[in-house]
C-alpha cells in the first residue's frame, strides 16, 4: 500500500516540521486534558457527594455538552479572544494558548460526566461507612477519587482522545499558522484541501499510531498499578 | 501519577516561549494552497528578521478577521470588498501586489464553447452538468456569482448547482470525485495534486482576471496593530525585491503569480500562459 509506505517514510525521514507538528499536538492536547481534569475531577467528586438544587440540571447540561461541536466551541473562544471581544486585550488569539483554552472547554464536560459515573458505585459502597466514621469532607472526596482512580483514568483518556482528534476548534482559534499553531489534525485538513490525499492519510495514520502508543502506555501504567494493589491486600 | 504530572508541568512551562517580532497576515486559501507564502516569506524573514504568521481563510472571512482587529495585514482578492475595507476606514490605502487568473475546470467533454457567455448559459439551460460552487463568500465565490449575474440568463439553481461552502481545495477534490465543473484560481489548480480527469475548459478571458491587493490595518482604529512591521511587510511586497520574489514562484515549472505593483512594468510584460495580457 502506497499510503502505508508513505507514512513509514514520513516517520523515519526525521522531518523537522513533522516532529514540531506532532510535538505541538501533544503539548496542546496534554495541557488541555490536564487542566480540564484538574477542574472536572474534584468538581465531579463534589457533585457525587453533595445534593443541592440545580445538581440534576448541571448533570443534564454537562451530558448535553459532551456533544458540543468543536467548531462551536472554537467560535465561542474566537469571539472571546478576538481583539473586538471581551478578552481581546490578552492578545491570545492565534496562539497555542487559545487552542488549549478551546480544547479544555471542549473536554471538560466529558471528563466531568465520566468522573461522576465512575464515582457513583464508590459512593454507594462507602457513604454509610464514611458517615459512621464522620470523615471530614476533603478526606472523603480524596478517598473516593483515589479508589475510583482507574475508572477516572478512562475518563481522562476519553477527554484526551477527543482533544487530540478534533480539528474544528483549533483551526478557528489557532489559525493553522505554519510553525506556530499547526497541529496534526489541521495539517491533515490542509493537505487534503491541497489534493495531497495520500500525504493526508499518511499523517492520519501517524496520528492514530500516536494515540495507540499513548493509550497502550497509560493502560500499562494502570495495569501495573492494579497488580500492585492486589498483592498489597 | 507523579511523573505524569511532572511531564505535564514541563509541557505547560514550555508554552510560554520567547516571542520574536512577528505580524499576523489574514489572507486567502488560494495564496497558501498554491505555495506562494512558503516560497516568499523565508526571503522576507531573512532580510528583516520579522516573522510572518499567515492565517489562510476565504476572502470574506479574512476581511472579517481584519475588521475585528485580529490581523495586521490583509492580502485578499476581491477588489470591491477591498475598496470597501479602505472606504470604511479599516485601512488607509490599498496596493496592487500581483494577479493571476481564474479558470473554469471540468471533465473533458465534446462540448467546446466559443465564449464564456455560451459556456455559462449551457450550464444553466441544460442542467445536465454538475457545477460546484465554493459557496463560502470567498473571493473566488464572489467572482463566480458576478459571472453568473453578468452572463447567465438566470441565476443558477437546481440539483446541478451545488454550493458546498468549502475552500478551493475541497471544492476541487469534489469536482475531481464526481466529474463536476468549477471556477478556480490558476495557482491552486496548478499545485493541486488530485486532478483526476479534470482539465481546463475555459481560460484567458478578460472577465477572469484575478488581482490581489494588500492593505495594512489602520493603527488609528486598532492601537495594538503593529503598523511599523506591517508597513515594512507591505512595502517589501511591492518593492522590486518582493515583486521579483513573487514572479519567481513556480509550481511544476509554471509561474503562479504576475507581480503588478508597478503598473508600467505590467504593460511591458508579454502575454503568456501564466500572465495573460489584461
Amino acid at each position: 500500500m502506497d499510503v502505508i509506505s508513505k507514512s513509514i517514510q514520513l516517520i523515519f525521514s526525521g522531518d523537522h516540521d513533522l516532529f514540531q507538528i506532532v510535538l505541538l499536538s501533544l503539548r496542546v492536547s496534554f495541557t488541555a486534558t490536564f487542566i480540564a481534569s484538574c477542574l472536572a475531577i474534584p468538581f465531579g467528586a463534589m457533585l457525587t457527594n453533595y445534593d443541592f438544587t440545580g445538581k440534576r440540571a448541571i448533570m443534564v447540561v454537562a451530558s448535553a455538552f459532551m456533544a458540543l461541536p468543536p467548531v462551536v466551541v472554537g467560535l465561542l473562544v474566537y469571539l472571546m479572544l478576538s481583539r473586538s471581544g471581551p478578552l481581546g486585550e490578552w492578545g491570545l488569539l492565534y496562539t497555542p494558548s487559545a487552542m488549549i483554552i478551546a480544547q479544555t472547554m471542549l473536554i471538560f464536560p466529558i471528563v466531568l460526566v465520566l468522573t461522576v459515573e465512575a464515582l457513583k458505585p464508590i459512593k454507594r459502597d462507602y457513604s454509610h461507612l464514611m458517615n459512621a466514621l464522620d470523615v471530614p469532607p476533603m478526606l472523603r472526596l480524596r478517598t473516593m477519587i483515589w479508589d475510583a482512580r482507574f475508572a477516572i483514568y478512562t475518563a481522562v483518556l476519553a477527554g484526551f482522545g477527543r482533544a487530540l482528534a478534533e480539528v474544528g476548534a483549533v483551526i478557528l482559534v489557532g489559525g493553522n499558522i505554519n510553525g506556530q499553531t499547526r497541529v496534526m489534525t489541521t495539517t491533515i485538513a490542509l493537505e487534503s484541501s491541497k489534493g495531497n490525499l495520500e500525504l493526508a492519510l499518511a499523517l492520519g495514520l501517524i496520528l492514530i499510531l500516536l494515540a495507540l502508543i499513548i493509550n497502550a502506555a497509560m493502560h500499562g501504567v494502570a495495569r501495573i498499578g492494579q497488580r500492585y494493589q492486589v498483592t498489597r491486600q | 501519577m507523579r511523573p505524569f504530572i511532572a511531564a505535564l508541568t514541563i509541557a505547560i512551562s514550555t508554552a510560554s516561549m520567547a516571542m520574536a517580532d512577528f505580524i499576523t497576515v489574514a489572507s486567502t486559501t488560494s495564496t497558501q494552497n498554491s505555495g506562494l507564502y512558503d516560497q516568499i516569506l523565508p526571503q522576507f524573514t531573512a532580510q528583516t528578521g520579522i516573522e510572518v504568521r499567515v492565517v489562510a481563510v476565504g476572502t470574506g472571512q479574512a476581511i472579517r478577521i481584519a475588521q475585528n482587529g485580529d490581523a495586521d495585514v490583509l492580502l485578499v482578492h476581491h477588489r470591491a470588498s477591498e475598496d470597501a475595507f479602505v472606504a470604511e476606514g479599516y485601512a488607509k490605502q490599498r496596493f496592487d501586489v500581483m494577479y493571476n487568473d481564474f479558470i473554469i475546470v471540468g471533465p473533458k467533454t465534446d462540448f467546446a464553447p466559443s465564449s464564456l457567455d455560451e459556456l455559462l448559459n449551457h450550464f444553466v439551460k441544460t442542467g445536465d452538468q454538475t457545477f460546484i460552487s465554493r459557496g463560502d463568500d470567498s473571493g473566488t465565490h464572489k467572482r463566480e456569482r458576478e459571472l453568473w449575474a453578468k452572463y447567465a440568463e438566470s441565476m443558477p439553481a437546481g440539483d446541478w448547482y451545488r454550493e458546498i461552502g468549502s475552500g478551493m481545495g475541497a471544492t476541487l477534490n469534489m469536482a475531481s470525485a464526481i466529474n463536476g465543473f468549477t471556477l478556480t484560481d490558476r495557482g491552486t489548480w496548478l499545485s493541486f495534486g488530485n486532478k483526476g480527469d479534470l482539465g481546463i475548459i475555459w481560460q484567458q478571458d478578460k472577465d477572469l482576471r484575478n488581482p490581489y491587493g494588500v492593505m495594512v490595518v489602520d493603527s488609528d482604529r486598532f492601537p495594538h496593530v503593529k503598523s511599523d512591521l506591517a508597513i515594512q511587510f507591505a512595502q517589501w511586497l511591492i518593492s522590486d525585491t518582493g515583486q521579483t520574489a513573487i514572479g519567481d514562484v513556480r509550481v511544476a515549472g509554471k509561474q503562479l503569480f504576475c507581480p503588478n505593483a508597478n503598473q508600467q512594468s505590467e504593460q511591458e510584460q508579454t502575454p503568456d500562459d501564466a500572465c495573460p495580457a489584461q
